[in-house]
């Protein structure tokens, strides 16, 4: 477990712009906070099975049904911007 | 007055055509006009709505519908602003959603409009529901109703103060890592968190989706377990909802617990623990001891790996439960040459400082090699806290603890440093990654400044039963719930 | 030095379902923009997946069809990248425990059977549509959240045709299972391409290249035809190739590079927290499995062996699985099963194209969208199956003559009238009563002295012109082997 952090890198992933203070601050934050998680490398988890869902459950499925969708106007509501029923995008480059 | 009621007590009145929902609700409305300015829990609600609400329940009421049928027939609630009700605006605490309104009910709301309630109100939590303090929020910090310089709890600040202001009769949280019960301490109510899947988390903005749930911030115990009655059973929209019974919660409160086997963990009697809430809560041991329990010791042996399994699992959802939040569909956003730059300016602006801090570390954890060195392994360890508790469960029918190691802080006091933050989570945090059910209620109070302590009592998965009975056998013995705040 | 190719194929393929994967909205294509959508599958704030459980029994339907094993345990996950036509910004997939695994493909390539193995079929979501314009795209949801089924190759295809044939071979066994409708036009199919290449003979692999955006099987094809040329070439130059994905284009028919190794993408995979894992049960399994139907290229096999039909026949009956079901039907009650085949798919065929061409005529006439017309099929045939049996029977037997035979097939075709009974109203029965056929020869021989002479001089086959005229005089219905005998006595003495 590195403490370091590339926070640039990592922000990049997330799509999160940072300010260079920003990233100053969140390195030096992330790597206390990675100490701090670093306590976990003393438990002994040999054998240990993960826990993904604190409630274990299967097969949990929903029949095939088709159901009302929404008005193309609720739909698009909340659309920061749209254009003939579409939700409208910077240009896709690829 | 009004609005200082109970639930159980506002439908006798009802009942009895002493009173009206128009009247009650006037009350809630009366008193955020009067102290929500010094509080601030709500961010927004709509009192023409409220009062349409109202009316239709008084019409209902006079055509004869009972509390039988619909038992919060009339009650105005107030909901923590990350959960969806059809037709209202959702910020989730943050500039991102910008005039986001939602277009569905999620599933407790539906619950609570067929058992009659009076829905209404945004209720302000730190942004995304991360944080212990309501600093995180975009639109300022709610106030704790006992000292307006100290800070609520968190996430769900607005909910617990809310109640406690006596804005409106009971309000619906969300815990992730303790979000509704440490400020149900802080403000001196009682706030229940249930079984994980107990109650459905559909139209809930998930932050962590294996530990988030949703609960009730009530003034006594008898109404925590009214809504939870409400609020619980399986749904078909939420594949981890449990097909579990729902039981007659109010029913269990009838004192009984003579017999009851309480542990206490020594883990939990830690450094950090203020003396004054030591106090209050060895009393409150002695209390229930007195009124029956027998009290056994029993040992959580991973307590101490609690907080870093908790924030790389909740930040590892949180960061794949956010990525949503892009400006494409919703949200406020910034202009880009392309998509990539969008989505950047658009977070980057949106987010505060407290999600950007969780979202990159969940991102981190998860990012190429470094899986199992952190993800897996705390899903381990998460394991092995959660056997504590099985085990623990085996000698006894709950477990007592303080519900924060100290009462509410000054504002400002912890913002700097967030691990110190995170720290102060660590009596509430367990149980979330158990996946078992919790309650905070009122304890007694600090001596200067006089602030409400909370004692928490964790049960066995689906054990609400056995902690809503207990905490109203103590309750009942004591005077605590009944202390106001002086706004 | 020679080099070859060394290809696997990821081919994602929507699944037929009538609801989304998560949601209840309608898996349908060509609606409106945004008209098959709701929260869950716009991914708004606090909504929550339900799988789909139609869309998991097809997942392990294909398991079976190609020969896989299905795991007891299987689980979504979440792979996470940004993208506008992605409404989580990260899709719903089975990363590490798929529902199905280990299986291969059969197929027919190069006069022989090729077996391509299958590493898995795994139940993912599809994503949104975007249309570019001048200056910004738009983003259409209908499509996001409908099941996708990721069908992943191991390496064993080695050149471009083989990956056609596979493709086409796939194609045929997902449309006869019932799992997808595989219509290219509606983007039912789509399939990336790993291609590297290695000198022949050796073991370990060249750098890994996959090529993206080929929209039909063709273009796979074109892609790899282009592709392999361009590896070997810059092999041979003392190129050092690097692992990296290309885009096909269409239009230029060349393939681009999109991005290398360094900037892919870090896809941050864990379980989905949202959704429980799936193990299972014997009684669904067995549910599951009795919808598999017998594999097409298995079934041309049997046809073949079983009724000695010629490859070509047994290859109409296995794409046109009513016809050949039709065949089945009645071919284990004959001697003659060839016959019974060279009915269906000569006469029975054409006859039923004529109807269907009338008909569609007529109907479009009255207005009627294709989908809506009613045509003639093998279900409503106005003969019963066992005609056929009868009409082999009767030229087999003799009793009518293999002309006769096709007026009593059209009769039959029209009216549904029993062979029996047309062959009596129309007298088409052959005459095989020596008295009226010595007849007839006697007539034939003294009517045309010249062909008489002709045979007589030695032009044995002058006869057949004397047969013409006896089979006249009988009006066709005279059985021809009996003339022959008899010209031949008479004109011998
Ligand atoms: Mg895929
Ligand atoms: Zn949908």
């Amino acid at each position: 477990m590195a403490a370091e952090i590339d926070v640039k890198y990592v922000a990049h992933l997330a799509r999160i712009a940072l300010s260079p203070d920003e990233e100053q601050q969140l390195s030096t934050q992330l790597g206390n906070i990675l100490g701090y998680i670093e306590k976990l490398k003393e438990a002994d988890v040999s054998g240990v099975e993960p826990t993904a869902h604190a409630f274990p459950l299967v097969n949990v499925t929903r029949p095939d049904e088709v159901r009302d969708s929404l008005p193309t106007e609720e739909a698009l509501r909340n659309a920061p911007a749209k254009a003939n029923g579409l939700f409208m995008v910077p240009k896709i480059v690829e | 007055m009004l609005n200082q009621l109970t639930i159980s007590e506002l439908a006798a009145r009802l009942a009895k055509r002493e009173t009206s929902a128009r009247e009650i609700t006037y009350a809630c409305l009366d008193q955020i006009q009067r102290v929500d300015e010094r509080i601030h829990a709500f961010l927004s609600h709509d009192p023409a709505d409220a009062l349409a609400q109202a009316d239709a329940a008084d019409r209902e009421l006079a055509s004869g519908v009972t509390h039988a049928q619909k038992p919060l027939l009339g009650m105005p609630i107030a909901i923590k602003d990350v959960i969806n009700v059809k037709g209202h605006p959702l910020t989730c605490g943050s500039k991102l959603l910008g005039k986001f309104i939602s277009p569905y009910d999620a599933t407790v709301i539906q619950k609570l409009k067929a058992a009659g309630a009076i829905v209404f109100g945004r209720l302000n939590l730190d942004e995304f529901a991360m944080g212990s303090s309501t600093e995180n929020s975009a639109f300022g910090l709610t106030r704790n109703p006992w000292d307006t310089t100290r800070i609520p709890g968190g996430s769900s600040g607005g909910s617990a103060a809310a109640v406690a202001a006596h804005e409106c009769v009971a309000t619906l949280g969300s815990d992730t890592g303790g979000s509704i019960r440490q400020p149900a301490a802080l403000c001196g109510c009682v706030g229940l968190k249930p079984t994980y899947g107990r109650v459905s988390r559909y139209g809930l903005v998930a932050f962590a989706s294996s530990l988030d749930q949703i609960g009730p911030f009530t003034k006594d115990v008898r109404d925590a377990a009214t809504l939870l009655e409400i609020l619980s059973g399986v749904d078909h929209a939420d594949s981890t909802s449990v097909p579990q019974p729902v039981p007659h919660y109010s029913a269990a409160l009838n004192g009984e617990i003579k017999g009851l086997k309480l542990g206490i963990a020594k883990e939990y009697l830690v450094g950090g623990l203020d003396p004054e809430v030591k106090q209050a809560v060895d009393a409150a041991v002695k209390q229930l001891e007195k009124l029956g329990a027998e009290i056994v010791e029993v040992s959580l042996p991973h307590t101490d790996y609690a907080v870093a399994t908790y924030y790389i699992i909740a930040t590892a959802e949180a960061s794949a439960n956010l990525a949503r939040f892009d400006g494409v569909r919703y949200c406020a956003r910034a202009d880009g040459a392309d998509p990539i730059e969008m989505y950047s300016k658009t977070r980057g602006a949106g987010f505060g400082p407290e999600v950007k801090r969780r979202v990159i570390l969940g991102t981190y954890v998860l990012s190429s090699g470094y899986y199992d060195a952190y993800y897996l392994r705390a899903q381990k360890v998460r394991t092995l806290i959660r056997n504590d508790f099985l085990k623990a469960f085996e000698k006894v029918d709950a477990i007592v603890t303080p519900t924060t190691p100290t009462a509410a802080f000054k504002a400002g006091e912890k913002s700097g440093d967030p691990l110190q933050m995170y720290l102060s989570d660590i009596f509430t945090i367990s149980c979330n990654l158990a996946g078992i059910p919790g309650i905070s209620i009122p304890c007694g109070f600090t001596k200067l400044p006089k602030l409400p302590i909370g004692l928490q009592l964790l049960g066995k998965p689906f054990g609400e039963e056995t902690i809503l009975k207990l905490a109203h056998a103590y309750e009942q013995s004591t005077a605590w719930h009944k202390e106001r705040a002086e706004l | 030095m020679e080099y070859e190719a060394v290809i696997g194929l990821e081919t994602h393929v929507q699944l037929k379902t009538k609801s989304k994967m998560w949601c209840g909205c309608a898996n349908a294509f060509g609606s409106e923009p945004n008209t098959n959508v709701c929260p869950v599958c716009l991914g708004l704030p606090g909504v929550l997946p339900v799988p789909n459980d139609e869309a998991l029994r097809l997942t392990v339907l294909t398991g079976y069809l190609l020969n896989c094993q299905i795991p007891t345990f299987a689980k979504f996950d979440r792979k996470s990248y940004f993208y506008p036509d992605m409404p989580k910004n990260y899709q719903i997939t089975q990363y590490d425990k798929p529902s199905t695994a280990n299986g291969y493909v059969e197929f027919e390539f190069q006069g022989g059977i090729s077996r391509v193995r299958i590493t898995r079929a795994h139940l993912e979501e599809d994503v949104g549509k975007s249309t570019h314009f001048e200056r910004n795209s738009g983003v259409d949801f209908n499509r996001a959240g409908v099941p996708l089924m990721e069908i992943v190759s191991e390496p064993d295809l080695t050149s471009s045709d083989m990956a056609y044939e596979y493709l086409n071979a796939l194609k045929e066994i997902l449309i006869q299972g019932g799992v997808s409708d595989c219509d290219m036009e509606k983007g039912m199919v789509r399939c990336d391409v790993n291609v590297s290449v290695r000198p022949k003979g050796t073991k370990e692999l060249g750098a890994k290249i996959e090529i993206k955006n080929m929209n039909s099987f063709s273009g796979v094809r074109r892609a790899l035809d282009y592709e392999i040329p361009r590896q070997i070439e810059a092999v041979q130059r003392g190129e050092k190739l690097i692992q990296s994905t290309r885009r096909w284009d269409d239009v230029t028919g060349i393939t681009e590079q999109m991005r290398t190794k360094e900037d892919a993408h870090d896809y941050r995979y864990f379980p989905d927290p949202d959704l429980m894992p799936l193990e299972p049960s014997e009684k669904w399994l067995e549910e599951v499995s009795k919808r598999a139907i017998e594999l097409p290229l298995t079934r041309k096999q049997r046809l073949m062996k079983d009724f000695g039909l010629p490859a070509g026949d047994a290859e109409v009956f296995k794409s046109n699985v009513a016809l050949g079901n039709y065949f089945e039907g009645i071919a284990k009650g004959t001697k003659n099963p060839k016959a019974i085949a060279n009915w269906l798919i000569n006469n029975l065929q054409a006859k039923l194209a004529e109807a269907n061409q009338k008909e569609i005529a007529e109907q479009s006439a009255l207005g009627l969208e294709t989908s809506e017309m009613q045509l003639t099929t093998l279900n409503d045939l106005k003969f019963k199956p066992e005609a056929l049996l009868e009409l082999v029977g009767l030229v087999d037997n003799k009793t009518i003559s293999s002309s006769a035979a096709q007026q009593v097939f059209a009769d039959m075709f029209e009216t549904g009238k029993s062979p029996a009974l047309i062959v009596q109203e129309k007298g088409l029965a052959q005459v095989s009563d020596t008295g009226a056929i010595e007849k007839f020869c006697d007539e034939a021989i003294a009517a045309n002295p010249k062909f008489v002479a002709d045979y007589q001089a030695g032009k044995v086959a002058a006869i057949n012109a004397l047969k013409g005229q006896v089979m006249k005089l009988s009006k066709g219905k005279a059985n021809p082997a009996l003339v022959g005998e008899i010209l031949e006595r008479k004109l011998r003495s």
